[in-house]
């Protein structure tokens, strides 16, 4: 069997494709399609929340500059995350209080964890 | 006597470099359900027709105790050969020897053989199987890629280069084959990615098998990095002589001219396509409806299937389709689809083959994620393609052709040189419920029974707009053709079109959107 004749297996017969159907909107007009995977399972678009501090980079926290209770401005260290070879100071991106640091000092992090809450 | 003997002693050094890495390595090799570099070379070309150089190459690394390690052929296998009868030249990396990875000589190699090609006129088709660099050659081993990379980039678009991954190929290594035109894979031999399994558990603490990470159908579907994915090794070699028969030797040759056939009774153009535009059909059946004996070659069949893309045959003749695919995604242009119609598009201007679009689309993808990604800069791809291939371009709108859509894909107005339309064929700003929301909003606002009004007016202007008749008033479109005589006209247009030419400014290069 051919990889092609694999693919029309996995996709089925004629009969399973017309119910692989969905509605797809384009401007109004409701199209009847297949949908792709990439499609299907892509991420709802969020509104990025100024008051939660997300990791930008995969790394490994090594210290924890500030704590609960203080007040910190635009220009305020808050951690030392060892990344890409590299010790990367995070700045505050906003000038508030910390409400919670929801990460510990050698922790490894992934991409968009949520490190610290500001007030 | 003496001539006899030193050819015995020939005969017995090739014995041994052909031995490769040795029985054990071998047998490793055929355990992963691999072949050896050389009968993959024996299984591509046609019978005997292999002459291989640099047999006796060896490195001369001192550091790290290389200085004793002897390495057959330095891990990598280069000659020319025929695939039916016609020459390419061939390199294929030893995997049995150090891991086929890559030292100065071993691409020395390579970048002798990629020399010959880009000289002498002919396909270059490279065979991947390497570890990667050899890192007690250290920074040598490094410039052995950029000379590698370099010359893929100066080839490219004079000599067709195809790059078939028959196991890993990580790092750097990826570069070659991203630079060339046609990648083939292979499930479960093939690996292709930047960073490996290992440092992405490393600095991630994410475990992922080197399969889902950059296997074969990942490449196919996800990324769009492979154009053609087999089963097994002999199923890949047999896509690769298959496409050598579509493509011509070089940007100064045509393809070759197989023998004319018909089209294939069961394919009827004119009851593919409904007359609903909301209903979707299988392009593909189109166009096997009007090449040569229904056959198609597709290229990228599982990446961004909203477009089709691939090779039929006219008369003999190679031609380049580009189509939209209403049966996934209706056909919408997207980042991906653009991306893959806008270097196709460029593929066959580069080598001398004529452009067949057929359009059926409700033109981009509105979202959030699309709008992000970069679908402006995308999108102009398709737009740049078109405007700047000068090889013949025929386009038949089969039915939708909507906004910015309609223009993308092949309009008179980025020069195509024939444009057709079924009478299916609704060429319109957007579709008749957007446009008729918009021009009648305060109508239907203002009215006593608004869904009423609003069904009248969409109505309105589906008779007034949803036609071929408005455009073909302007002269945007040539003529309004049955579907029946599709294959006749386009045979016909790319008959007297054959000579064309086109008068560009000069200039360096463009700046297209990358």
């Amino acid at each position: 069997m051919t990889a092609k004749d694999e693919m029309k297996n996995k996709s089925g017969s004629t009969e399973n494709k017309v119910n692989e159907l969905k509605i797809l909107n384009i401007r109004g007009e409701l199209y009847h399609t297949r949908l792709t995977r990439k499609f299907e399972q892509k991420p709802k678009w969020k509104k990025p929340d100024e008051k939660s501090l997300l990791s930008n980079i995969p790394g490994t926290i090594c210290q924890i500059l500030v704590s609960v209770g203080d007040r910190v401005d635009k220009t305020s260290r808050l951690m030392i995350i060892d990344a890409m070879k590299m010790q990367n100071i995070i700045y505050s991106p906003v000038a508030g209080r910390i409400k919670s640091v929801r990460v510990k000092e050698g922790q490894k992090i992934g991409k968009g964890v949520l490190m610290i809450e500001f007030e | 006597m003496a001539i006899k003997k030193k050819i015995q002693e020939l005969r017995r050094k090739r014995e041994e470099v052909q031995m490769g890495g040795g029985e054990k390595a071998i047998e490793k090799q055929v355990a992963m359900g691999k072949m050896t570099a050389r009968n993959r070379i024996s299984t591509l070309l046609d019978e005997n027709s292999f002459q291989e150089y640099d047999m006796f190459v060896e490195h001369d690394a001192r550091d790290f105790d290389m200085g004793k390690k002897v390495l057959a052929g330095d891990g990598v296998v280069i000659g020319t050969g025929n695939i039916f009868g016609h020459p390419v030249c061939v390199f294929a990396q030893d995997f049995t020897v150090a891991g086929g990875s890559l030292g100065a000589m071993h691409s020395r190699k390579i970048v002798k053989i990629m020399e010959h090609a880009l000289k002498m006129k002919m396909p270059l088709i490279g065979i991947n199987d390497s570890g990667g660099a050899r890192i007690q050659e250290g920074v040598n081993s490094l410039a052995g890629y950029g000379e590698i990379f370099f010359r893929n980039t100066i080839s490219s678009g004079v000599i067709p280069q195809i790059s078939v991954i028959l196991g890993p190929c990580a790092g750097g290594a990826v570069y070659s084959p991203a630079l060339t035109d046609f990648v083939f894979v292979v499930e479960n031999i093939s690996k292709m990615f930047i960073t490996g399994p290992e440092v992405i558990k490393t600095v991630l603490g994410e475990e992922i098998s080197m399969e889902d990470l950059g296997g074969a159908r990942v490449h196919s579907e996800i990324t769009g990095n492979a154009h053609f994915y087999a089963k097994t090794e002999i199923e890949c070699f047999e896509q690769i002589k298959k496409i050598m028969t579509f493509i011509p030797r070089s940007n100064e040759h045509k393809a070759r001219v197989m023998e004319s056939k018909p089209p294939r009774p069961d394919f009827k153009p004119d009851e593919i396509v409904p007359d609903d535009p909301k209903q979707p059909y299988d392009v593909r059946d189109v166009i096997k409806s009007v090449v040569d004996d229904a056959e198609f070659f597709e290229i990228q069949e599982l990446w961004a299937a909203n477009m089709v893309i691939g090779f039929g045959r006219m008369e003999g003749k190679t031609c380049g389709f580009v189509c939209n695919q209403p049966l996934v995604m209706a056909g919408v242009l997207d980042v991906d689809s653009s991306d893959k119609a806008a270097r196709f598009i460029r593929y066959c201007d580069a080598f001398n083959i004529p452009i067949i679009t057929l359009v059926d689309l409700p033109g981009y993808l509105p979202g959030v994620d699309q709008e992000h990604a970069g679908v402006i800069r995308h999108g102009a791809k398709v737009l740049y393609a078109y405007s700047e291939a000068t090889v013949p371009k025929i386009t038949v709108i089969l039915r939708k052709a909507y906004g910015g859509g309609y223009i993308a894909m092949g309009s008179r107005h980025l020069r195509a040189d024939f444009v057709f339309a079924w009478p299916t064929a609704e060429i319109a700003v957007m579709g008749p419920e957007g446009a008729a929301n918009i021009i009648f909003r305060k109508e239907i606002m203002e009215s006593e029974n608004p869904e009423e009004v609003r069904q009248q007016k969409v109505k309105e202007y589906k008779e007034k707009f949803a036609n071929p008749y408005v455009a073909a008033s302007r002269g945007y479109i040539d003529a309004v053709i049955e579907p029946e005589e599709t294959r006749k006209i386009l045979l016909h247009a790319l008959d007297v079109a054959s000579e064309k030419s086109v008068a560009m400014p000069n200039k360096k290069h463009g700046i297209p959107p990358f």
